[in-house]
């Protein structure tokens, strides 16, 4: 592990109590929600990670609870190196804080993953779907999303399944 | 001619937006504007939603997801080698570098070796495939900014480069070229003569460009001074690429976190502290010729050996020993129908695209289909920058500057 990796691991697990993950030569934080703005701002002003590259989330339904792990990767320029975040996020209704007051670019990061994976942000001043059309119904990248496929419809139930299908109606 | 009501945006749309334009926009002083998605200076599908004072961008919002085609949930449902395909369909202007990406993280994974001949054979078409997205980029920069015969010219060279990938893959532009583990086949005997007399003529065609447009006072006055960029905002922005190195970094990941054999070639990153788009302009030059000396020296180490790691339990066996080895016919077998299974796990591997640092975040559940596939595509995170970089700008200024963040609708939507 990098010297200045392996000091952030030390201060962090006495400072927010945070598991570390390691695979691949890769180490990753663990840590839980309430934590990440005050961890992200450690690492932004303390650590010299000044980019954020990555903000995303992997979904474990139904295997895991909680269902979804947020992942962010930041790099230091500075140093060479990069660290990634790892953060359980229940699925019941999953709200955490928006990291856009450190890093702007967060802002389409966080957009994406309401758009994708309806994981609200606190303090996100435009949560709108940002690949989807807005008037899109559900979270493409959850594991209960079906992949696409239409739903053959009979004339028992066409009107039933007509009424939820997305195309323009007038 | 149409009204002025009919070039304003409906109120349905009006709603989602008013947190984003200013209050002067909500009374009617100033006009929203739609710009693109068909507008061809908008370089693919991009909508930018502008409010105007006059002649001048109060606010910029771009929008976007024309593209979307959901690789990443797609690459999910499909085994790691069915799903490298996708990987040239998200930035269409760097395919092998989306399967290098791709096949660095996949060999991460599953602790693949990948022999030397392999390594400097990606080494020479990532530069190639560099050297061809700059055309592109420089191309239609030049035609936005009323330069056409330079459009031209690029895209001449251009279609020499593809002719090497057509060579080398059967494929202009969706190669699929670079596999895990290695690449599909060795190349061909005459690829190193192709190669080496594209590279030859190729710099005297760059200092053409040069002469064309460098000290040409038009292209200087549409680019200098236009889209400053300071280096504490691309960097809160996360902007990487030419465009951070033109704001002063010499932030390289082919330098400070070598792949794939970088670390034994000799070249420069650069770089310009000027912060605009002259100065953007300047770097991606730079890079083209740097590129060319990359690949030079590559194509003259290039050793001989496999191209093909022969992990048997990753990589498929060569088709000659199908017809006589029992293994290799099952390996083969196995490896098409069910797939490989790499160990449970997750990993992170970055290249730099010519955009900027392409990533891809790989897990696995230890199954045979990727568990999450996430691109961490560079003209995602620059494309935010775009507001930024054109308030106060005539609309005009507007086509530079989506030229100057070089942006590839395909690598945004993903």
């Amino acid at each position: 592990m990098d010297e200045h990796i392996q000091s952030v691991v030390t201060v962090f697990s006495e400072r927010f109590g945070t598991g570390v993950y390691e695979f691949r030569g890769e180490v990753s934080l663990i840590l839980t929600s309430d934590r990440i703005v005050a961890a992200c701002q450690s690492l932004r002003d303390e650590f010299d990670f000044e980019l954020l590259t990555e903000e995303t989330a992997v979904d474990y339904w139904p295997e895991q609870t909680p269902r979804f792990h947020l992942v962010y990767r930041l790099r230091s320029l500075k140093h060479n190196t990069i660290i990634g975040l790892r953060m359980p996020v229940d699925g019941n209704d999953p709200t955490i804080p928006s990291l856009i007051g450190l890093y702007a670019n967060a802002n389409w990061f966080e957009r994406e993953l309401w758009d994708m994976f309806g994981i609200h942000f606190e303090g996100h001043p435009d949560l709108r779907r940002v690949v989807m059309p807005e008037d899109w119904v559900g979270h493409p990248l959850r594991k209960d999303y079906p992949l696409g496929y239409e739903e053959v419809q009979y004339t028992f139930n066409f009107d039933e399944i007509d009424a939820r299908k997305p195309y323009a109606k007038e | 001619m149409m009204s002025s009501d009919e070039w304003n945006i409906s109120p349905a749309s009006m709603d989602e937006v008013k947190h984003l334009v200013s209050e002067r926009a909500l009374a009617g002083e100033t006009v929203l504007l739609n710009m693109g998605p068909q507008h061809p200076s908008t370089h693919g599908v991009l909508r930018l939603l502008l409010e105007l004072d006059g002649e001048q961008v109060v606010n910029c919002i771009p929008d976007v997801g024309f593209l979307h085609t959901g690789i990443e949930k797609n690459m999910e449902s499909k085994t790691y080698i069915k799903a490298e395909v996708m990987t040239d369909r998200l930035d269409y202007l760097n395919n092998t570098g989306n399967n290098l990406t791709y096949c660095m993280a996949i060999e991460k994974l599953c602790e693949l070796d990948v022999p030397p001949r392999a390594q400097v054979i990606r080494v020479i078409l990532a530069e190639l495939q560099r050297i061809a997205s700059h055309l592109i980029w420089l191309a239609t920069h030049a035609l936005d900014v009323a330069a056409q015969s330079v459009f031209l010219y690029c895209f001449r060279e251009r279609e020499a480069i593809l002719d090497i990938l057509e060579l080398v893959s059967g494929q202009r532009m969706m190669t699929t070229y670079i596999r895990p583990g290695g690449l599909w086949r060795d190349v061909p005997v005459e690829f190193e003569e192709v190669v080496r007399n594209f590279l030859k003529t190729f710099p005297a065609r760059v200092d053409e460009y040069d002469a064309l447009l460098t000290k040409n006072p038009l292209f200087m006055s549409r680019l200098k001074g236009i889209g400053m960029l300071p280096p504490e905002v691309a960097l809160n922005y996360g902007v990487t690429g030419p465009m951070l190195r033109a704001s002063g970094s010499d932030h390289d990941l082919r330098k400070v976190q070598p792949y794939s054999g970088y670390e034994q070639y000799e070249f420069e990153v650069p770089t310009s502290t000027e912060c605009d788009s002259y100065a953007r302009y300047l770097v991606r030059m730079e890079e083209m010729r740097q590129s060319v000396r990359i690949a030079e020296q590559a194509l003259n180490k290039l050793p001989t050996g496999p191209v093909r790691s022969d992990n048997r339990k990753y990589v498929p066996p060569p088709r000659s020993e199908l017809g006589t080895s029992m293994e290799a016919l099952i390996h083969h077998f196995k490896l098409w129908t069910e797939g490989f299974t790499p160990p449970k796990g997750s990993v992170y591997a970055s290249t730099e695209s010519p955009r900027g640092e392409l990533s891809v975040y790989l897990e696995s559940d230890g199954g045979p289909k990727p568990y999450r596939v996430h691109w961490r595509t560079p003209s995602f995170t620059n494309l935010q920058i775009l507001p930024i970089l054109s308030k106060g700008h005539l609309v005009a200024d507007m086509v530079v500057l989506i030229g100057t963040t070089d942006i590839v609708l395909g690598d945004v939507d993903r």
